[in-house]
């Protein structure tokens, strides 16, 4: 999609917020909001890519207004909504008011780090022949998938040059759906920054972007 | 970026949450506790630091981290649980490179522990693809002409680990002092050590 998350090459942000010696969370509730996303992407219900596309969906207005830590918890009560854990209403109800039956036992620690260590690679061990190899001239597609994707679209319709062969690799757009892993070659793509930039850039800067084999095709 | 006047609401909504996950044997509390303390107080730059220190004293180990990023840094016994593959990027006279997620907030984890907030920030994402040499001067490094700028955007599940230059006048040093000069912001690309 199209979306607001996609911000490689927009301007009008401001300068960058430095902040020296920060902490790791800035509130107690960041760090809790990062342990909840850990230990329930442990049970499973979802992988990696439907959590991002999950974010990709919130309302352009509520990202760019939203914190970090807030935009993960709110895609974290959507996924949650999503796949029928929790409902909408027991997510309205104050915990003094609300009657909950319990779903069973939750993951200890140990189970939530084997599991995650498990899947702790989106690599495929498929032999699929690769498509092309380092130095060959490609052209990222002119492309606008509806749902998820890690094509940016600061670089759909430029040449560039493949660097390297990273691999077989699940394939977001559709994992993101749940509509298979269509294991890929995974290609990191070397483009000039005046092929995307335009004559301003400096001659000589480079920008790599890693590339499924779905957004490439052959350049003479 | 940090909104302090959403924090006593954010605190009771994901109290809130965290409540009912619990209730609902969805999630154990001690293990968010231990999740918490692993990123807050185990995992973080120094990780990275130790690994660049290796690679600058011993020259078989940085040839292998060059080729080999994940298999090297496994064998320090940094093992991550998600985005496991490391490229590590090798910083030169003449060749800087700076590491970016325009689309998210991807970052290797195992090695750099959690992204500073300025990493996962409108204008970085924004701007590092495009004005990678006015996002350096803006963390105080200016770059000359005859310095090729490679930006890297983390697009897939492969993560960037760049390699500084070892900065001069540190030959007398031994692992754990050169470990000590490598700063989080060195290995992500915004800052070069002194000679870098």
């Amino acid at each position: 999609m199209d979306g607001i998350h996609d911000m490689g090459g927009m301007d009008g942000f401001g300068p960058i917020p430095i902040e020296r010696d920060e902490p790791v969370f800035h509130a107690p509730w960041e760090g809790r909001v990062w342990a909840l996303n850990t230990a329930l992407g442990a049970l499973g219900n979802w992988n990696i890519d439907a959590g991002r596309y999950t974010l990709e969906l919130l309302d352009p207005a509520l990202y760019l207004s939203s914190t970090y830590y807030q935009r993960w918890l709110y895609r974290t009560e959507n996924m949650l909504v999503e796949h029928d854990m929790v409902s909408r209403e027991e997510l309205e109800t104050p915990p003094g008011e609300r009657v909950v039956t319990s779903q069973g036992r939750p993951l200890s620690i140990d189970e939530i780090l084997v599991r995650r260590r498990q899947d702790r690679s989106a690599r495929v061990a498929e032999d699929i022949p690769a498509r092309f190899r380092a130095g060959d001239p490609i052209r990222a597609r002119n492309i606008h998938p509806k749902g998820h994707t890690r094509i940016p679209r600061y670089v759909r319709g430029k040449a560039g040059v493949i660097d390297r062969d990273h691999g077989v690799f699940i394939f977001p757009d559709t994992n993101a759906v749940f509509a298979g892993k269509t294991p890929q070659h995974l290609y990191s793509v070397q483009f000039t920054a005046r092929e995307i930039w335009g004559a301003d850039a400096a001659a000589a800067d480079k920008v790599y972007v890693d590339m499924w084999d779905h957004y490439l095709e052959a350049r003479e | 970026m940090t909104d302090h006047s959403h924090l006593s609401d954010m605190e009771l909504r994901v109290r809130a949450l965290e409540s009912l996950l619990s209730e609902k044997g969805l999630v154990d509390p001690a293990a968010l506790d231990a999740i918490v303390d692993t990123y807050e107080n185990k995992i973080g730059p120094r990780n990275g630091a130790r690994v660049v220190a290796r690679a600058w004293v011993d020259g078989d180990f940085k040839q292998w981290l060059l080729r080999e990023g994940t298999a090297a840094i496994d064998s320090l016994g940094y093992v991550s649980t998600q985005g496991a593959d490391i490229v590590v990027l090798e910083n030169t006279a003449s060749v800087h490179n700076l590491t970016v997620c325009t689309l998210c907030s991807c970052y290797p984890w195992a090695v750099l522990g959690l992204p500073p907030a300025w990493y996962k920030s409108f204008p970085y994402r924004a701007r590092a693809v495009k004005d990678p040499r006015g996002v350096l001067a803006e963390f105080g490094q200016t770059l000359g002409d005859g310095v090729e700028v490679r930006v890297w955007d983390s697009t897939a599940e492969v993560r960037y680990l760049v390699l500084p230059q070892r900065p001069a006048g540190t030959d007398g040093l031994n692992e754990d002092e050169l470990a000590a000069l490598v700063t989080r912001d060195s290995m992500i690309g915004t800052d070069r050590l002194a000679g870098d």
